[in-house]
């Protein structure tokens, strides 16, 4: 069967490709940490974590982790020579103070004006956003990886969020499953798409217009 | 200047009903649970606790909670591998929560810890939880104003602290200790080891021993997350 989208490992190595040598980059939580094992050889990005830690590496082998060194997911991490450490206010200077180039992120929805909805989907349950809204305003760019759309096939990709929004106009750029979206001027530009879906099939799962202002190029990825 | 004392209830047992309390940590990163523990057998009760999370398994800030000390919760990340105490609390209504980015509440903390009443930030603009607050524009940006947070107590951990209180931290567990040192009224810290005056290099001093109230020895503090993943339960 051909396959008609990308694994969450194929998603993040398209992302990964954008991301220079040198670059200060905050990967969020869960699948967006995927993103640091397809750095191009090469290039080496410097990575921040929200408790107060730039340049750490992967995770020991278990039975080395020191439980005083860990990334924001409250994963043990280890050092890079270059590291280091400073407090959550100075963390936090990096991140609202425009000093990262990249901050790739989760999301439920993302709207074609860049508005990303990530931290909740409803009022049940107990609320819980850590460093959510801070991180979708001063990186220079601020990336969505996720799923073109949900487990029951509605568009992630919309109009309007329905759900709580975690920051306004903040997205400039949707990597999915299926192609790559900029978001300008308060509207979705397809960049790349599988080359197996038409685009018609593309618009069919996406909630709002898809612009196409360059020719859109094939959106190819090794089998991971 | 001594700030040493001997053992944390001493200092523990100025602590009243009613009060605001900062606790230091990330996860288990930095969060003195000798000085939480010894808050519980001080017994406190009707307190504000302002943390990043809101205590994890049946140990530290869950005990707290599950002890019933806790009124209110400030923190950013509720959630965690086993937040049990906090959520059946919280689901009954037996707990409020105020729920802040975790950036803001760096922020409000340094903010207190400084004397600024108020700051404006870029963080929660348009969102729910900035409902209510006050919005203004700068060079063409909405802002949302955020206020200090300050407290009565603030429970630090700390690798190396001296006579003087001058403290250093270990590795990620610096995170909110240091913040919190400067926004509390009076300040406790645990420190793994006490060394003479003069024994940290003051190049190399995080919390300058004026942010510090006491200080107490405890070598080989025990690690949060270690007891967790013991599935350890206090008291």
């Amino acid at each position: 069967m051909t396959q008609i989208s990308l694994s969450n490992a194929q998603i993040a190595w398209r992302a990964a490709q954008d991301i220079a040598d040198g670059a200060y980059v905050n990967l969020g939580i869960g699948f967006p940490e995927k993103v640091a094992q397809y750095q191009p050889d090469g290039r080496r990005a410097i990575f921040h974590t929200e408790n107060g830690l730039l340049d750490f590496g992967p995770s020991p082998a278990p039975g080395d982790e020191d439980w005083d060194l860990i990334n924001a997911g409250k994963r043990a991490v280890t050092l890079n020579p270059g590291a280091s450490f400073f407090h959550h206010a100075d963390s936090f200077a990096m991140v609202r103070g425009g000093h990262l180039d990249v901050a790739i992120l989760g999301t439920y929805q993302v709207a074609q004006n860049g508005d990303l909805a990530n931290w909740r989907v409803g009022d049940k349950g107990v609320p819980a956003v850590g460093g959510a809204m801070d991180l979708v305003h001063g990186a220079k760019r601020v990336a969505v990886i996720t799923d073109h759309v949900t487990k029951k096939g509605a568009p992630k990709l919309v109009e309007h969020c329905s759900f709580p929004l975690t920051g306004l106009a903040c997205v400039t750029r949707v990597y999915t499953s299926l192609a790559v979206v900029d978001i300008e001027a308060g509207r979705f530009v397809l960049r790349e798409k599988l080359p197996q879906i038409s685009l018609a099939a593309l618009q069919d799962v996406t909630g709002a217009e898809l612009h196409i202002t360059d020719p859109v190029v094939d959106l190819i990825t090794p089998d991971l | 200047m001594d700030k040493t004392l001997r053992n944390p209830g001493q200092a523990i047992a100025q602590i009243p009903d009613g009060a605001v309390v900062m606790i230091g940590g990330f996860g288990g990163a930095g969060a003195p649970i000798e000085l939480i523990h010894a808050l519980i057998d001080h017994g406190a009760r009707d307190l504000t606790v302002i943390n990043n999370n809101a205590g994890n398994g049946r140990i530290g800030i869950a005990a707290m909670i599950d002890a019933g000390m806790v009124a209110k919760m400030i923190c950013s990340f509720p959630r965690s591998s086993d937040a049990r105490a906090f959520n059946e609390k919280y689901l009954a209504g037996e707990i409020e929560l105020e729920l802040v980015p975790q950036g803001t509440l760096a922020e409000r903390i340094r903010a207190g810890g400084a004397g600024i009443p108020a700051f404006y930030t870029p963080t929660g603009f348009g969102t729910e939880l900035a409902k209510g607050k006050p919005v203004a524009e700068f060079e063409g940006r909405s802002y949302v104003q955020e206020r200090w947070l300050k407290a009565d107590f603030a429970l630090i951990k700390a690798e190396l602290g001296d006579p003087h209180g001058n403290l250093t931290y270990n590795k990620t567990a610096r995170n909110f200790n240091p913040l919190m040192c400067a926004a509390a009224q009076m300040t406790i810290a645990q420190v793994s080891k006490l060394v003479t005056a003069g024994e940290i290099d003051p190049e190399h001093v995080i919390t300058p021993g004026l942010f510090v109230d006491h200080l107490i020895e405890i070598p080989d503090p025990k690690q949060e997350e270690l007891l967790i993943r013991a599935g350890e339960v206090y008291p």
